[in-house]
């Protein structure tokens, strides 16, 4: 009995001593969930979840803030990601937060771009290029399609444009087969 | 058992006439219909009323475009240059006018516009200056540079840029080359109708190629169905260390990798190139515009496409580049009346064309015109019956029916697992589904979505790196502002004090400089004036910057200044005393009590009563200090 528990207590206590050491030197920085979820996430940084960018909306998701349903760029896709994620049940997007819109860059009118720079200080990936009284210009490789230089400008000069398909991004498509009428009376004969 | 099996097996390989053929697994036996298209010469093509030269011909890079519209170009002349390492140059494939450079359909699964540059030709086909090269007194690296502005690119259908494959860094591993003449598509005639006509000049190709890559061996490949092909090589090859290698009919053997194993009875492991091995694998078209652009100096303008299928007298054709497909057709004698569309490539990999006026590119090597009887609709796809005569087929070594499963239900991190990306995409296995399903199609479908969201993570990846960026930036900026806000402060204070030091010394300069004139009295008196003048300047600039201390100008010594300033300073610290007392009197008068004083324990009571009588005590000591 007394060498059972002494047993007990020497194992507890050896566990207990890994534990801390292993805890000491397996240290993680940071909160991995958060960067599993901005992981998910579009990166767009549009604001749409009504939080100030992606990673944000993930540490509020992580502290369980947020809801998942609160991206619309990440689309239906990215709920259920979010979903299978964090172990919770999937929920289509809020409209509240926006919908989902097919992939689009901005576009500056540069014949109407007064150079404010306005919108260069409201774009969050530095995708815009020009300087005060100078036109401004799209970096189309690096604008995410946010939105979010279309309000500040003060001369409406920028505008979406959908990502057309091209042979770069063209998919092959989900094979189809097609349903072909057979005639009444051949279906008949059978 | 196994042991019997294995000897069974070596007597029968050892009754083989080609003991130094190897086999892979899997393969099929589609019928070949190659004997249409043989029985013509290669014919030229008349140079057509237009050329429509699509940007995108090859694999990579996007090249640069050199002309505009209204240039007149001479044949040969460059359109395009090369941009990047993998791109490949454009060139006019005969004289005449670039009347558009615009978006027009191009010869592309998706059937989509892409960039084309049209040339309307003057019908003289007047050549540019040609250099030819001495290919063998020359510096390799020199070659190669100079194939990069020959626009050659792999003719097999790959179309991978040539000089990419021929760069060897200085030293080249590659000890054997391979020369791919398998043509196991069935249809296609190109290559076996290149041997048949141009063995001499191949051969030549094949010598600046091993040149080049420095390979000791050289082995050409050629399939057993096109016999006169082969002896046309052998006997152009007698003298020559090269050795015409005869393989079995057997679809995919034209697959570099499985014709390396054909020939060498080498498995390449799927994340190694072949040149990892030593071995390097060419086109027998390709070897051709090699050394056609070094002994004539000739750039890649034109290729050999066979014409076949639904037509009426299927030949093989020298088809300049941007050549619409409607020309060919009607050199063919036309299409007959049934034809429903065309397909470019070979009838197992190939892809159907969008509509009869798309150009001729150099990935072309063969268009089929075809009819319902020619190939006829697939029954409707049934389910999956597990027979794993895919497996059997597919000559990966695949399990194309696990990549069928998860390509269906989209569950693609796991057909990535089960390397969907080694497929070939040979359609083998399609080819032999009992179930008709089109398997190929569904890896295609797989393979672009897991690219495109690879593209997707990587754009995501690249806007989460710009976005902390900036807002480290921001936070930046905003540190080195408060930083300059300090600085200029302490600046602003350092610039009177040091004010205040000036005009003491220049005082002082002042008057050991009227000492001087004094004792000396040799100095020009009108400098001494501007001295003084100077003197005064400074002065009045300093009691004009600081009119506070206006008044310790008078006395001009800095022990008074600071005297003063102290003064100053306890003279501010009392009236604040003397301010907060009065507030503190006020609130004791109106009744208000600080905040937290109520409900104290008896303890925090007496630590309060202390700290009042020790404050109490204090006053007294100073009062008493202050009086005496």
């Amino acid at each position: 009995m007394i060498i059972s528990l002494y047993i007990m207590l020497g194992l507890a206590l050896l566990l207990g001593v890994v534990l801390g050491i292993s805890a000491l030197l397996f240290k993680v920085e940071g909160d991995p969930l958060v960067a599993r979820i901005d992981a998910i996430l579009p990166q767009t940084q549009c604001g749409q979840c009504s939080y100030p960018g992606c990673k944000p909306y993930a540490t509020a998701i992580a502290a369980g803030e947020a809801d998942i349903n609160q991206c619309p760029p990440g689309g239906d896709a990215g709920a259920h990601a979010l979903a299978d994620l964090m172990g919770v049940e999937y929920k289509p997007i809020n409209a509240a937060n926006g919908v989902e819109k097919p992939k689009a860059v901005a576009f500056i009118d540069e014949a109407t771009c007064i150079g404010c720079t306005l919108c260069i200080q409201a774009c969050p990936v530095d995708a815009i290029l020009g300087a005060a009284k100078h036109m401004h210009t799209i970096i189309t490789s690096e604008c995410t399609g946010c939105e979010l230089c279309l309000a500040p400008c003060p001369v409406d000069c920028i505008t979406m444009l959908p990502i057309a398909e091209n042979p770069d991004n063209w998919k092959w498509k989900y094979p189809v087969i097609p349903i072909i009428a057979v005639p009444f009376e051949a279906n008949n004969a059978n | 058992m196994n042991a019997i099996i294995n000897f069974a097996s070596n007597l029968i390989r050892g009754a083989s006439s080609n003991k130094d053929v190897f086999k892979f697994n899997g393969g099929v036996h589609p019928h070949d219909h190659k004997a249409e298209s043989t029985t013509l010469p290669i014919a030229q093509l008349a140079i057509p009323e237009k050329l429509i030269l699509p940007l995108r011909q090859h694999v990579g890079y996007i090249p640069k475009v050199l002309v505009q519209v209204g240039d007149f170009v001479l044949k040969g002349q460059m359109l395009a240059e090369p941009e990047g390492t993998v791109s490949a140059a454009i060139h006019a494939p005969t004289s005449g006018t670039i009347t558009a450079i615009s978006e027009q359909v191009i010869p592309h699964p998706s059937g989509l516009p892409d960039m084309c540059i049209t040339l309307t030709p003057d019908g003289k086909d007047t050549w540019a200056q040609l250099q030819p090269t001495d290919w063998r007194n020359t510096d390799k690296k020199r070659l190669v540079d100079k194939l990069r502005a020959s626009g050659i690119v792999g003719l097999g259908g790959a179309t991978f840029p040539t000089h990419i494959k021929l760069r060897t860094n200085g030293k080249s591993n590659v000890h054997t080359l391979v020369i791919n003449a398998a043509e196991c598509e069935p249809y296609i005639t190109c290559d076996d109708m290149l041997m048949r006509e141009r063995a001499d000049q191949v051969i030549n190709g094949i010598k600046i190629v091993q040149h080049l890559l420095g390979a000791e061996k050289c082995i050409i490949g050629i399939e057993d169905n096109k016999p006169q092909a082969a002896s046309a090589m052998t006997a152009a090859c007698a003298n020559k260390a090269l050795q015409v290698k005869v393989v079995p009919t057997l679809y995919p053997s034209g697959d570099a990798r499985r014709l390396i194993h054909l020939l060498l009875d080498i498995e390449i492991p799927n994340d190694k190139r072949s040149t990892d091995v030593g071995i390097q694998v060419f086109n027998i078209a390709t070897v051709l515009a090699v050394y056609r652009y070094f002994e004539f100096g000739e750039p890649s303008i034109n290729r050999i496409v066979t014409m076949t299928g639904n037509v009426e007298k299927p030949q093989n054709f020298e088809v300049l580049f941007g050549t619409p497909l409607q020309s060919l057709i009607a050199a063919a004698g036309g299409a007959k009346a049934d034809t429903t569309h065309y397909i470019m490539g070979g009838p197992m990999m190939g892809f159907d064309l969008p509509n009869e006026q798309v150009p001729i590119t150099k990935a072309a090597n063969c268009i089929i015109a075809t009819a319902p009887d020619l190939f006829p609709a697939p029954p409707p796809a049934m389910p999956c019956i597990r027979c794993a005569r895919c497996a059997d087929a597919c000559p990966v070594n695949l399990q194309p029916q696990e990549l069928y499963w998860f390509s269906k239900s989209d569950n693609f991190e796991k057909a990535r697992d089960y390397n969907l990306f080694d497929c070939i995409e040979c359609g083998c296995c399609s080819y032999v589904c009992p179930s008709d399903i089109p398997l190929v199609q569904y890896y295609r479908y797989a393979k672009s979505e897991v690219i495109a969201s690879d593209k997707g993570k990587e754009a995501a990846d690249l806007a989460r790196e710009r976005n902390e960026f900036r807002l480290a930036r921001i936070e930046r900026e905003k540190l080195e502002r408060a930083q300059k806000h300090a600085e200029r402060a302490q600046a602003g204070k350092a610039e009177i004090k040091s004010v205040e030091a000036n005009t003491t010394n220049l005082t002082l300069e002042k008057d050991e400089t009227l000492a001087h004139a004094q004792t000396t009295t040799l100095a020009p008196t009108d400098k001494q004036a501007a001295i003084a003048a100077a003197i005064a300047r400074a002065k009045a600039q300093k009691v004009a910057s600081t009119p506070a201390l206006a008044a310790d100008n008078k006395s001009s010594a800095p022990t008074t200044n600071e005297a003063q300033a102290t003064q100053d300073k306890q003279a501010m610290i009392t009236a604040a005393i003397e301010r907060a007392k009065a507030a503190k009197l006020a609130a004791i008068q109106a009744g208000v009590t600080p905040k937290n004083i109520e409900n104290l324990s008896a303890t925090i009571q007496t630590e309060i009563n202390e700290t009042d009588a020790i404050r109490e005590k204090i006053n007294i000591t100073t009062k008493t200090k202050v009086a005496d």
